[in-house]
């Protein structure tokens, strides 16, 4: 753990000298690209700032992923329990993915307006799919053997499910999760560019009309924070919730 | 079968014994007759084992006679004919349990919680009486140190142990078994045999095997199934009770004559 963080740290530390290495070298002036120390005085500046727009993204973001989740898991189950339901809902789930989410985000805020909730919509929007499929793909393919030992036991359809199906799908579900959670900031983020009057990518507009470049990297880096600590801290409470799945290197965790 | 069934407590598990009487069964798998009006009587308490060349159709028996073949999936294997107990002419719902080749451990549920399965797919708690016999059959196993373990920590054998408990736990009159130890070494299969030729004891036991000593030494009966559609040969009944030794000179003659026969056939 603590050999993780350090290598952590050093390739931060390397990224930040060649960051300003580049500035040395080709002495491009700090309203095209801010050095670093310049970035970190605006973070001593402005963290205030940054922490109001900062926790109304991340308040967004958690709510996108409870509600995607929340939703694609109710449809995974609906399809895998009721065969019309994946007849009819099936088709339905891969249509809407050749709407690009982006493209409906004008239409988010035009319908639920400024606030958190387009934004929160968005998040879910883009969250709801890799869920659902993972999931669903999971639930389908419970080992047939399985199956024929809950059958010879009796068990009915439901304790099936719940018993053998629902856990046999939680390692599938849970790389779903993470790809969401990886993809869940940009959903919030574009939410923001659109139309809105807080959060980070609000933030980040208004910087940037304002040649505030060292407020806009400030926010990035605000962003990106929310990003790693989200994914980490739900890759963690997703090998804790499947202790029985070996690491397969699907998350960028080191083998234990 | 699957039944909404919590109000009948497992009713396999009353005293009586109980056979298996094939009528009439016939399995197809596309258009080709695997078995075609097969009518035979498995007698309570005996264990019978089945050879046959592969492909010959011993698995999907198995699946027909556990009611694993369902009519309504788009498979091509149709079924007809029934499957009944013999006495009281019954389904074998209830009656029957099963062990597979692999040991289906579920990887979630610790080797205590996988013994108890049958308890908890049909949504029943595990009563006192009831958890004081998993903890016997863990012993028996030789499993009570593991019993909090997750599967993935424990060697083949063990975990073949494990499944063999699972299907004591249910205690049913008939158990159906198809090459349950065929994936272990032959030192292992040994030992899983005696266990399970003591504890299954008294019990009508189907058994299919690739293993002609692991038949000649666990079965009353040892039936060859041959032909297309397949029909039983004659039965074979070795000498002495099972578990038979394996230095036993009628027993190895016996798995060469039946090596020789099996060898010599196609389907």
């Amino acid at each position: 753990m603590i050999r993780r963080l350090l290598r952590l740290a050093t390739v931060v530390v390397c990224l930040i000298f060649l960051w300003q290495a580049i500035i040395w070298a080709s002495g491009v002036p700090p309203y095209i690209l801010p050095g670093p120390l310049a970035v970190f005085d605006a973070i001593g500046d402005k963290w205030r700032l940054l922490l109001m727009h900062g926790s109304i993204t991340l308040f967004e973001i958690l709510c996108g992923l409870l509600l995607g989740c929340l939703f694609g898991g109710v449809s995974a189950l609906t399809m895998a329990y009721f065969r019309p339901a994946r007849r009819w809902l099936l088709p339905v789930l891969v249509m809407s993915q050749s709407v690009p989410v982006f493209a409906l985000a004008p239409l988010l805020v035009l319908w639920l307006g400024y606030g958190m909730a387009s934004k929160i919509a968005m998040a879910t929007l883009i969250i709801y799919f890799p869920v659902a499929t993972t999931f669903y793909d999971g639930l389908r393919r419970t080992d047939p053997g399985w199956m024929d030992l809950a059958r010879t036991m009796d068990a009915s359809r439901w304790m099936a499910l719940r018993h053998v199906r629902i856990p046999a799908a939680l390692p599938a579900a849970a790389s779903g999760i993470r790809v969401a959670a990886a993809v869940a900031p940009i959903g919030a983020v574009v939410g923001e560019w659109v139309g809105s009057s807080a959060g980070l990518g609000y933030l980040m507009l208004h910087a940037n009309a304002r040649m505030q470049i060292d407020v806009l990297f400030a926010a990035l880096a605000t962003l990106s924070l929310i990003s790693i600590t989200i994914y980490f801290s739900l890759d963690v409470a997703l090998h804790r919730l499947t202790p029985w799945q070996p690491d397969k290197g699907v998350s960028t965790r080191p083998p234990r | 079968m699957i039944t909404e069934n919590n109000t009948t407590q497992n009713p396999g598990s009353s005293t009586i014994m109980r056979g298996i009487r094939l009528a009439d069964l016939s399995l197809r798998l596309g258009s080709s007759d695997l078995i075609t009006d097969m009518s035979e009587t498995f007698d309570v308490g005996t264990w019978t084992c089945i050879l046959g060349p592969s492909g010959v159709g011993k698995s999907l028996l198995l699946r027909a006679i556990l009611g694993l073949i369902d009519p309504h999936s788009h498979s091509d294997i149709t079924v007809s004919g029934n499957v009944y107990t013999t006495n009281g002419n019954e389904p074998l719902t209830g009656y029957v349990s099963y062990m597979a080749q692999q040991d289906l451990l579920f990887p979630w549920l610790t080797v205590r919680q996988n013994i108890e399965l049958g308890t908890s797919l049909r949504g029943q708690q595990s009563c006192g009486a009831d958890s004081q016999k998993t903890e016997e059959l863990l012993k028996a196993v030789g499993l009570d140190a593991y019993a909090d373990t997750l599967p993935d920590r424990l060697s083949g054998g063990m975990r073949q142990r494990a499944a063999l408990a699972r299907t004591l736990k249910e205690n049913t009159p008939i158990v159906i078994m198809d090459e349950p130890f065929s994936a272990v070494d032959a030192i292992t299969r040994l030992r899983l045999q005696d266990m399970a030729s003591e504890f299954l004891t008294g019990r009508t036991v189907i058994m299919v095997t690739h293993d002609p000593l692991e038949a000649l030494r666990l079965g009353h009966n040892v039936r060859v199934l041959r032909g297309r559609p397949a029909a039983f040969e004659p039965a074979i009944a070795p000498p002495a009770c099972p578990p038979r030794s394996v230095e036993s000179p009628d027993i190895l003659e016996m798995q060469g004559r039946l090596l020789t026969s099996l060898q010599g056939s196609g389907i």
